[in-house]
């Protein structure tokens, strides 16, 4: 049970309330929004205060964050990467029909299902720098050609099975005090999110991204090797949608829809906390709660019995708020 | 401080909007005049009471012909002449697929393949894969019948409105075999398929109001709307369960996804309790069973089909369940009925195939345990060569 | 004195012209001829009958639906901008006017006004987004379509609706040997090439997509511009869905996203020769695009190629097509 702040308020604890709302609302929108939702969905049901409730919420996420950190670098250095929904089926796919159930493929599946990932970024990076192509061509047309290799592969739907060891990721968790359970996709997230955010946000590295975002021209004159910083980044985005898919598959299993979509679901979600497509703006870890926050949204909606359909435009209606109250905000303040 | 109140503004607006306008899920029943149910599913546009009671009659009626070879048996299934369509071998087969889109299809296929190979008289099997889109079916369904290489085109429709044009062209041309889903026309020579939706809906329904308590809340998942077999599941199951007494407290679509059905599932537990589950396509089953063991709650009666992920934890677990199938049999009756049109022997116009239905009684028939988790039990295919090596790849 | 003989000259000056003309803008034209010569054997071995009329007309009325799209998004990619919500369109066309037509001949003009207006409320509400609010075409395409597709749902959830007869012929008949769907595929193309070529709304659209600063210092109304092109595309995916109905001989709702129009209309246009960035290329262009790509369908048919196989090799086309746009590019800069 929630005590509002506001009720027992003394005009001092007003004004720290204030000012907590007001230094959220700096770090972004996004994690306003992401906070009045959440409260929102306990108001509905309280439930979902419980700290396993709450944790179970981020591990269904989980895929969905891993995947908008990786697309967060790419859109910030000025891409785009369509590709990363079919590499998530892909990775789900291979698992299952490569390891057919066996527990022991485990072990080298895993390293080896990133590397994929990280090598299919890589080729999406050199296809942008080496031939000149848009990321936008690149990406989609490696989509078709992931989709049709991997399907062709297994012949048309998923095959074979997921060990239960390769879905641990995923699915279990750590039984720990205070909070119940601590699933291992959340300390997954956590730890992306914590690498993506200094790496991009403290590092040379990331204010190279930044740069090369803004206006590459101008990069490479001061000296920005900006081939270098794109394959880097595109290879980045093809690992995380690799580990994306580990965490799905391990999540949910096997389906034949798995990963259909995502591109899309990832690239709203960054945009949503506050990236501009273009390049040169925006926050990982603003962009890992922006996923964050379409899963609660999604939630909420379903709280509220809504139906499907209307899920669906409002969905798209909020996308289209968030980029362009972003541009509203940014005209205003400069 | 401005933006912050703003970013509030929107969503509050929001949240606001959507409660305001927020539907209950959950079932309208009407009372009859004594009191008791009368579902709503009763007046759905996808109910139709005469084929809904021939398709339960022939649920109940035993099928002409041998139990072991159940592609081949027939349920008031009466033949035609088709001698007009006799010639001589080899014979060229053309198959406009629906698609592959799913494991139940992968797996149907790959029977339908193996079966024109116990077929020498088959010199050439042509399949063609519409990706499941109707357009590009239409335009292989016409690019097939134009080739002038098919001596009988065997259709897998991914739409039944969409193709029937498509299917009436060909007709005109060859002889047409239509299974699976069916066309809104009966120029087909054969028309191949079980018992039905209704028959499938009807007995995960009754399964469900025999083994939970009267009153009990059942969680709905269903696959995809619009699509006809899976709404006359969901049609049938509805008028069985909510005549029967239960309570439907909320009817979801997982889009086929097990990652949504799991998050739905979760969001239901949070609610409250859920005494049964119902699912129109029991390929997400396992996912909605998962969700129970994440959540640390013991499984409800559910039904589910004849995917073997699901008879497995239907096994190992112990649960109150019920498969009803549909039977990826049907594959080799196809060509079997294409066989039997070009050689001009009697050919059923509907070929009404039998709709076992797994209980925990025959379950130990159809599970097999080495067998892959997205392998289709009643696949007829247990008795042809190259099995099970070539259903495991 | 040359050793090269009259006759060597000649076809020295004969290839040398070829290739320029090639390299010159014509690119996809040159590939397309080539391809068809490729094809032509090839089918033939395997079969079938290249050069015959069906095959012919097969090949063109593959190209109907997504040829009506992409050369609305021909002019609105030329405007810098691009259109994610054809698909929907394409969808909601089917929907609404086979249901207000119900079968009936006398209510054609009816259903056919109803959705036109629809389609052009879209695109006006696309292009005012992306002006007024200055959302990235990307985002506020994308949220239409989701917007759209929500709509679609809650209003319908299976095939609706009845085509009568007469229009039906839209579909299949033929006036003489030609089909009535490629006399509309060539009113279409027609009426678009004339815009694009002979009218200031087509000069402006290279300027405002080529740089749309220097555009509005020379007096050009780009939002204006925008906007129309948007409108247009609308207009165009309209046109295609009506043609997908007389076919279909319903409404289908799915057969818009199934199609994938929105992103396969993208890449027909990329292929031919248009920049995604804008103000180069053209729906001539285009069009050799889609008629490549169905020329690819109908010989990987023939030559019972997996449809897994085709959708890879489409994404390698796609690759291919822009990085030789772009080589090209760079040689002529010099």
């Amino acid at each position: 049970m929630i005590t509002a702040p506001v009720e027992q308020a003394t005009p001092a604890r007003r004004a720290q309330a204030g000012n907590a709302l007001q230094r959220l609302a700096r770090v972004g929108p996004v994690v306003t929004v992401l906070v009045i939702l959440y409260i929102l969905c306990g108001l509905k049901n309280p439930m979902f205060f419980e700290p396993t409730v709450a944790m179970g919420l981020i591990k269904r996420a989980a895929p969905l964050m891993v995947l908008a950190a990786g697309q967060a670098l790419v859109i910030i250095v000025g891409g785009l990467d369509l590709s990363v929904g079919a590499l998530v089926t892909m990775t789900v796919v291979l698992a299952a029909g490569v390891s057919n159930g066996d527990p022991t493929a485990t072990w080298w599946l895993l390293p080896g299902l990133l590397l994929l990932g990280a090598f299919v970024g890589l080729v999406n990076g050199l296809i942008v720098t080496r031939l000149k192509v848009p990321s936008f061509i690149a990406t989609l047309g490696m989509m078709g050609i992931l989709g049709g290799v991997v399907f062709q592969w297994s012949g048309g739907a998923p095959r074979g099975a997921l060990a239960e060891n390769f879905r641990t990721l995923g699915r279990s968790w750590i039984d720990v005090p205070v909070l119940g359970q601590l699933p291992y996709s959340v300390l997954v997230v956590l730890v992306v999110t914590v690498v993506g955010w200094w790496w991009l946000h403290r590092s040379d590295f990331g204010q190279q991204v930044f740069a090369v975002g803004g206006n590459a021209d101008t990069a490479e004159l001061s000296g920005v090797p900006v081939s270098r910083v794109r394959v880097a980044v595109f290879t980045v985005s093809g690992l995380c949608a690799a580990l994306a898919g580990i965490l799905l598959g391990g999540f949910a299993g096997v389906s034949a829809q798995v990963g259909s979509g995502m591109e899309f679901e990832a690239i709203s979600a960054v945009v949503v906390g506050g990236a501009v497509i273009g390049g040169g703006r925006g926050s990982l870890p603003l962009a890992v709660a922006g996923a964050l926050t379409l899963e609660l949204l999604f939630t909420l909606l379903n709280l509220f019995s809504f139906p499907e359909p209307i899920r669906v435009t409002v969905q798209g209606v909020i996308i289209i708020a968030a980029v362009a109250y972003g541009g509203f905000r940014r005209r205003r303040t400069g | 401080m401005r933006q912050g109140i703003k970013a509030a503004a929107l969503a509050g607006i929001g949240a606001l909007l959507l409660a305001g306008c927020g539907s209950t899920a959950g079932s309208n029943e009407a009372k009859a005049g004594d009191g008791t149910v009368v579902s709503e599913g009763r007046s759905s546009k996808w109910f139709d009471q005469a084929e809904y009671d021939r398709q339960l009659k022939t649920a109940e009626t035993a099928p002409e012909g041998s139990a072991d070879q159940p592609w081949l048996q027939r349920v008031n299934s009466p033949t035609e002449d088709t001698s007009q369509y006799k010639k001589d071998g080899p014979y060229n087969l053309c198959v406009s697929n629906a698609g592959v889109g799913n494991p139940w299809r992968v797996v149907g296929l790959n029977t339908m393949e193996h079966e024109a190979k116990l077929h020498p008289e088959i010199g050439k099997l042509n399949v063609v894969d519409a990706q499941s889109k109707d357009e590009k079916q239409i335009a292989d369904v016409n690019d097939l019948v134009n080739s002038g290489n098919c001596d009988a085109l065997i259709v897998s429709p991914n739409t039944t409105a969409a193709l029937t044009p498509a299917v009436e062209q060909a007709c005109q041309k060859l002889p047409v075999i239509v299974f699976d889903r069916g066309v809104n026309t009966d120029c087909p020579v054969s028309f191949v398929h079980t018992a039905g939706g209704y028959a499938f809906g009807d007995a995960a329904g009754r399964f469900l109001v025999d083994n939970v308590k009267k009153g009990g809340n059942i969680l709905v998942l269903r696959a995809l709307p619009g699509v006809d077999i899976f709404e006359t599941r969901y049609v049938a199951g509805q008028i069985a369960m909510e005549e029967g007494g239960l309570n439907i407290v909320g009817t979801e679509f997982t889009n086929y996804d097990a990652a949504k059905t799991k998050s739905i599932v979760s969001d239901y537990l949070q609610r409250g309790p859920i005494d049964g589950v119902f699912l129109d396509a029991g390929g997400t089953a396992v996912a909605a069973i998962e969700a129970f063991e994440d959540a640390g709650v013991p499984v409800p009666p559910i039904t589910g089909e004849d995917q073997n992920d699901f008879l497995q934890a239907w096994h190992d677990n112990d649960l109150t369940a019920v498969a009803p199938t549909y039977p990826a049999f049907q594959w080799r009756t196809a060509i079997l009925a294409a066989l039997q049109v070009l050689k001009g022997e009697p050919t059923a116009k509907e070929w009404v195939l039998p709709q076992p239905v797994i209980t925990k009684d025959n379950l130990s028939d159809y599970y097999t345990p080495d067998m892959p988790p997205l392998f289709y039990a009643l696949c007829g295919c247990q008795d042809m060569p190259g099995f099970p090596g070539d259903w495991k790849k | 004195m040359t050793v090269i003989s009259g006759a060597e000259r000649r076809t020295a000056g004969w290839s040398e012209a070829l290739r320029r003309w090639a390299d010159g803008g014509n690119l996809i034209y040159a590939v397309l001829g080539v391809a068809l010569i490729i094809a032509w054997p090839l089918v033939d071995v395997a079969g079938g009958d290249f050069m015959s009329g069906d095959s012919i007309r097969s090949i063109l009325l593959r190209s109907i639906s997504l040829g009506i799209v992409a050369m609305g998004q021909t002019l609105v990619i030329l405007a810098g901008s691009l259109d994610l919500s054809v698909a929907y369109v394409i969808s909601i066309t089917t929907v609404v006017a086979a249901s207000t037509i119900d079968g009936q001949a006398s209510r054609l003009p009816l259903g056919i006004g109803l959705v036109l207006a629809i389609g052009a409320v879209v695109g006006l509400l696309n292009g005012l987004i992306i002006t007024k609010t200055k959302t990235n075409p990307f985002i506020a395409t994308l949220g239409m379509a989701l917007v759209l597709q929500g709509i679609l749902r809650s209003g319908v959830s299976a095939a609706k609706g009845e085509v009568p007869s007469s229009f039906q012929a839209l579909g299949y008949k033929s006036l003489g040997p030609v089909p009535l769907a490629v006399l509309l595929l060539v009113v279409v193309f027609a009426v678009v090439y004339f815009l694009q070529r002979y009218t200031a709304f087509g000069a402006h659209l290279y300027a405002v997509g080529g740089d749309v600063q220097t555009a509005r210092l020379s007096g050009v109304r780009s939002d204006r511009v925008i906007v129309t092109a948007h409108v247009l595309c609308s207009l165009a995916a309209v046109a295609a869905g009506l043609f997908v109905m007389a076919r279909l001989g319903t409404g289908d709702p799915r057969v818009g996203p199934d199609g994938a129009y929105d992103l396969d209309s993208i890449a027909a246009v990329v292929v031919g020769g248009t920049a995604l960035s804008g103000g180069r290329g053209g729906v001539a262009g285009t069009l050799a695009g889609v008629l490549l790509l169905s020329v690819l369908d109908s010989v990987f048919n023939s030559l019972q190629v997996s449809s897994f196989i085709q959708q890879a090799v489409r994404g390698g086309v796609l690759i291919v097509a822009v990085a030789a746009y772009a080589i090209r590019k760079r040689r002529a800069e010099g």
